[in-house]
């Protein structure tokens, strides 16, 4: 949490920095952009160099998040550094394989990671699902630039009116 | 988010007790019989509405089946019934539930001004979309009055619908008389389709992704697909896994995710791929490998052009010195002897030495090709096409290819990888480029310039002769003044195009130019712009895009735009109507033709006959269709039947458009309903004639040519000062710049700060280590970044790699314009840069 504070208050202060800092070199530069309102995700004006934010930690919680469509698969609660997925092993199935659930009291890989192609259930998970980090990502501890306004469909069901 | 304690704060056992208290209460109180207490089920309420289009993101295509409510997307997951995912997404496909709902979405055209006047200088205002097309129309008029047509452009992308790039083609082409209209698919694919243009004289791949559960072995030049092209990558490893004697083999030039299921990981110096390539072509024949017949039959031999230079402004030294920067895609006719001679040189011990790859490496992936039991399907997407001898890349590994006749069947496969979701249907098929017109027609051909204006009904000699400017060029004229009214749709180019500092943002900052950004959300494009319109993006509109496979796939609108937000269709359409003949066409063009005279080029261009053909009747029941409805025609169907009307018969055909709504795509050509997976060979593909076996047709003669080129070196390479390479790249976790995905807080906290990936050594020897702030420095400008000397990407020392989806660390202030000669293809993986500790 430190760092993440660290790093967002960083950015807010340099942002301000930029703001005032525009004026003057926006007489020196022919090039110069105005630092719009409008820069949402840059925060700075294009001709500038911004400082980079300090690297923030992955959550390490292990506390489930919620999500925002059944499909949608579960982002990872914990630190992946050094996990191997390769030809030899796949060190996720370690805890999360039907068979290591009951000792690690892992969430198992749903039953759609059985199916191939034709939507046969194998014996195993399905070779075309085993690079786990092509679908589940870990979060770091960040705050995003832009908020969403996605609505999920329990909350549009429960909505007043509807 | 750090304590090990849920949200509620409460243990397991505590949070159930809490609930079963608060179940009953509501239990109690309430009268709704078809709801249990916590669980709302009630069949009105709860059904969601599900339809198929294709994933937003890269070339793959994958379908998505998208749930809508209430106006509102809730869900979004992998299609089963489509061939090309089978229920699959990446993590990016699985979020596309959320890439329309980022907070500072574009609700109305703003117009920087001052006072209430437009003003270059001036704050960015709300204004009308009737005032937006006021001023725009000035500027474009003035501009033409001015400097006439070439004074004018357009830069699109491989991310227009099919019916998009085609009414925005046509409206440069056609309607200003300007063919200055360049997709961003320059910086994606115009290699490789100078590559098949030059190998087979007919664009986009022959083969198909059933060679994936085909192939015996697959070789991956310059592509990353395990982060690229996810859920192709999951079918390779599918293969892979499930078949023991599977081989992959992956060429980079640093170490990411696709080395995790290789067999042979290979880094070679940059640009050595060139010798790579002819020193496999050269073990094949000296081992006595070439299938002679296939050869005999189907091959022609032919010398390129060498020393060709590398696409800088004239007045380079680099361009100054090339012998052939002028002729770059000259060539001449060669026999057999003369190629094998030529590739001679291309030996293990010289290949080995140039790539700094083992000789031992470099045979095992030679004998894959030259093994004629081992079915091969070569890949390759940016570490090719983005190479300063890209078409060359391309052309070399058809010979290979070629020699073996190892091409156009199942699992013998050359396959050229897709960057954007429509570079393919759009860019490539449409013909947005521009030197092209729709079916692979080129401008500058008179006969193909009559057949556009004869399906587009327009005078002869409307369509200007000579090829616009090309995406590089377009920043060039932007800051030399020679363009001066500008429109970018549909993609992020002042974060995309190579070396900012000195041509991109002069040129859009240029006092005597006006430039116009449609998109939907505030990009750094749309900072640079002086006026930017709100815009629809993906289900908010009935589109089409094609795949990486020939594949087209239509969907429907599903939900309504923001606040006054517009399609690209619209906004084209719309703002046709604002210019008369009169104004933009030359006088003796109308005077020969003077029933032209005083029309608008919406009447020209749309209301044809063809465009205007279909009735508001036939437009889906089910879905919204604003731009039909303020057209009063079926306007997508017209678009794409006029547009079909250039590739049916002569091996691009489509099928009917309404079939398109109800299939997962179909690959073209489309010849009596069904579907051809690969081209060229009899049986497989309607067009090659009986008893031919195969058939190159896109050559007058039926044969595909094999190119003796040589190993150039890169336009930059690390010296003393500048003393490492630097390649970029993207993320699996974010799209192209990041205007969508790094909206969507998942993908966001995922990935949220660009990085350089470097060597552990290389930066220790800097005085950095993992976190250290660092500049990186080229001799065109610099970041400031963080260090990253772990994780996906391990570069070997001397070359670090930083992706590009950061809008706050624009990594193309670094990166040199150089290109393809041939292609016009900007090199993003070679330059040479400096890193000093902040």
């Amino acid at each position: 949490m430190c760092s993440q504070n660290h790093s967002r208050l960083s950015r807010t202060l340099r942002f301000a920095q930029i703001l005032g800092v525009s004026a003057l070199l926006a007489l020196s530069l022919n090039t110069v952009v105005q630092a719009d309102p409008i820069a949402t995700l840059r925060g700075a004006e294009i001709n500038l160099e911004p400082t980079s934010p300090m690297m923030t930690r992955q959550d390490n919680s292990d506390m489930r998040r919620m999500r925002n469509y059944p499909e949608q698969p579960p982002t990872i609660p914990h630190k992946i550094r050094g996990y191997m997925i390769d030809l030899k092993a796949n060190k996720c199935l370690s805890c999360h394989s039907r068979r290591a659930t009951a000792d690690s009291q892992a969430p198992m890989v749903s039953i759609t990671h059985f199916m191939d192609r034709d939507n046969q259930v194998l014996a195993t998970v399905t070779p075309r699902r085993y690079f786990c980090t092509q679908c589940h990502v870990p979060q770091l501890q960040t705050k995003p630039l832009v908020g969403n306004d996605f609505v999920d469909a329990d909350t549009l069901i429960n909505t007043k009116g509807n | 988010m750090s304590s090990n304690k849920p949200k509620s704060g409460l243990t397991r056992r505590e949070y159930i007790k809490a609930n079963a208290v608060a179940i009953a209460a509501t239990a109690a109180g309430i009268a709704a019989p078809a709801s249990a207490a916590n669980l709302v089920t009630a069949k009105d309420k709860t059904a969601i509405k599900w339809s198929k289009a294709p994933c937003r993101f890269c070339g793959t295509g994958c379908s998505v089946m998208v749930g809508t409510k209430q106006g509102k997307v809730v869900a979004t997951h992998g299609d089963t019934k489509s061939e090309v995912n089978r229920g699959l997404n990446c993590v990016k496909g699985y979020f596309l539930s959320k890439i329309m709902y980022g907070k500072d979405r574009l609700m109305k055209p703003l117009l920087r001004m001052t006072n209430g006047k437009y003003d270059k200088n001036g704050e960015f205002t709300p204004i009308t979309w009737d005032d937006a097309f006021d001023i725009m129309a000035v500027k474009f008029k003035d501009a033409i009055k001015k400097n006439g047509p070439t004074s004018i452009g357009m830069f699109g992308s491989g991310q227009w619908t099919v019916w998009e790039g085609y009414a925005a083609s046509k409206l440069m082409k056609a309607g200003f008389r300007s063919n200055n209209i360049d997709p961003n698919a320059r910086h994606c694919m115009a290699s490789a389709v100078g590559g098949f243009m030059r190998t087979f004289g007919i664009d986009e791949p022959m083969g198909c992704y059933d060679d994936m559960e085909a192939a015996d072995a697959f070789v991956l030049w310059g592509s990353n697909m395990a982060e690229m092209h996810p859920i192709l990558w999951t079918r390779i490893t599918d293969r892979r896994l499930s078949n023991p004697h599977v081989n992959v083999t992956v060429l980079s030039t640093f170490e990411h995710r696709c080395f995790d299921l290789a067999d042979s990981g290979i880094i070679f110096t940059p640009q050595t791929d060139l010798a790579i390539l002819n020193f496999i072509a050269n073990y094949i024949i000296e081992t006595g490998k070439v299938d002679y017949d296939f050869v005999e039959k189907h091959a022609n031999f032919r010398v390129g052009n060498t020393d060709i230079g590398y696409g800088l402004r004239p007045d380079h030294p680099l361009q100054k010195k090339a012998k052939n920067a002028k002729k770059a895609g000259g060539s001449k006719p060669i026999t057999f002897n003369e190629y094998a001679a030529f590739v001679k040189s291309y030996d293990v011990e010289y290949a080995s030495k140039i790539s700094g790859v083992s000789k031992e490496k470099l045979i095992a992936l030679a004998e894959l090709y030259a093994d004629r039991q081992t079915k091969v399907m070569s890949l390759w997407t940016m570490g090719f096409n983005q190479h300063t001898r890209g078409v060359w890349a391309n052309n070399l590994v058809y010979n290979i290819h070629l020699l073996t006749g190892k091409i156009s069947e199942p699992g013998n496969s050359p396959f050229s990888l897709t960057g954007q979701p429509s570079a393919c249907g759009t860019a490539r098929e449409v013909g947005t480029f521009s030197h092209r017109l729709p079916a692979d027609l080129v401008v500058k051909n008179p006969k193909h310039r009559a057949i556009a204006e004869k399906i587009w009904k327009l005078p002869t000699g409307t369509i200007p002769a000579k090829p616009g400017l090309h995406a590089v060029q377009h920043n060039r004229a932007l800051k030399d003044g020679k363009l001066n009214a500008y429109w970018v749709q549909v993609n992020n180019n002042v974060q995309a195009a190579a070396n900012l500092n000195e041509e991109t943002l002069p040129g859009y900052r240029n006092p005597d130019n006006f430039i116009v950004v449609s998109d939907a959300y505030p990009t750094v494009t749309a900072q640079a712009a002086d006026l930017i319109l709100p815009t629809a993006m993906w289900v908010e509109k009935e589109g089409a895009y094609g795949n990486a496979e020939r594949r087209t796939q239509f969907w429907h609108q599903l939900v309504d735009a923001p606040g006054e937000s517009k399609s690209d269709l619209w906004q084209l359409v719309e703002f046709s109507k604002r210019f008369k003949t009169d104004e933009v066409w030359p006088k003796e063009l109308l005077d020969k033709n003077p029933e032209f005279r005083k029309k608008t080029l919406y009447e020209v261009l749309y209301k044809n006959g063809n465009v205007d053909k279909f009735p508001l009747a036939e437009t889906s029941k089910d879905n919204a269709n604003p731009e039909a409805e303020a057209f009063g025609f079926y306007i997508q169907k017209g678009l794409f039947e006029e547009y079909a009307a250039f590739g049916r018969g002569h091996g691009h055909d489509l099928a009917p458009f309404d079939t398109y709504h109800e299939v997962r795509g179909l690959r073209w050509p489309v010849v009596d309903g069904k579907e051809t997976r690969w081209r060229y060979r009899e049986g497989a593909d309607p067009y090659v004639k009986a008893g031919t076996e195969v058939e190159f047709y896109g050559k007058k003669d039926g044969k595909a040519n094999i190119f003796a080129l040589p190993y150039e070196p890169a336009a930059e390479e690390p010296d003393n000062e500048y003393d490492l390479w630097l390649s970029t790249g993207r993320v699996i976790e974010h799209w192209h710049s990041g205007s969508m995905t790094q909206r969507v807080p998942e993908l966001y906290r995922a990935f949220p700060d660009a990085v350089v990936y470097m060597h552990p050594d290389d930066a220790a020897k800097r005085g950095l280590k993992r976190g250290s702030e660092a500049r990186i420095v080229s001799r065109r400008g610099e970041i400031k970044t963080r260090v990253e000397t772990r994780g996906r990407n391990k570069p070997p020392k001397g070359l670090v790699f930083v992706p590009w989806f950061d809008a706050s660390q624009l990594i193309n202030k670094v990166t040199l314009d150089a290109t393809d000669p041939i292609s016009k293809q900007t090199d993003y993986k070679k330059c040479a840069v400096k890193i000093i500790a902040v």
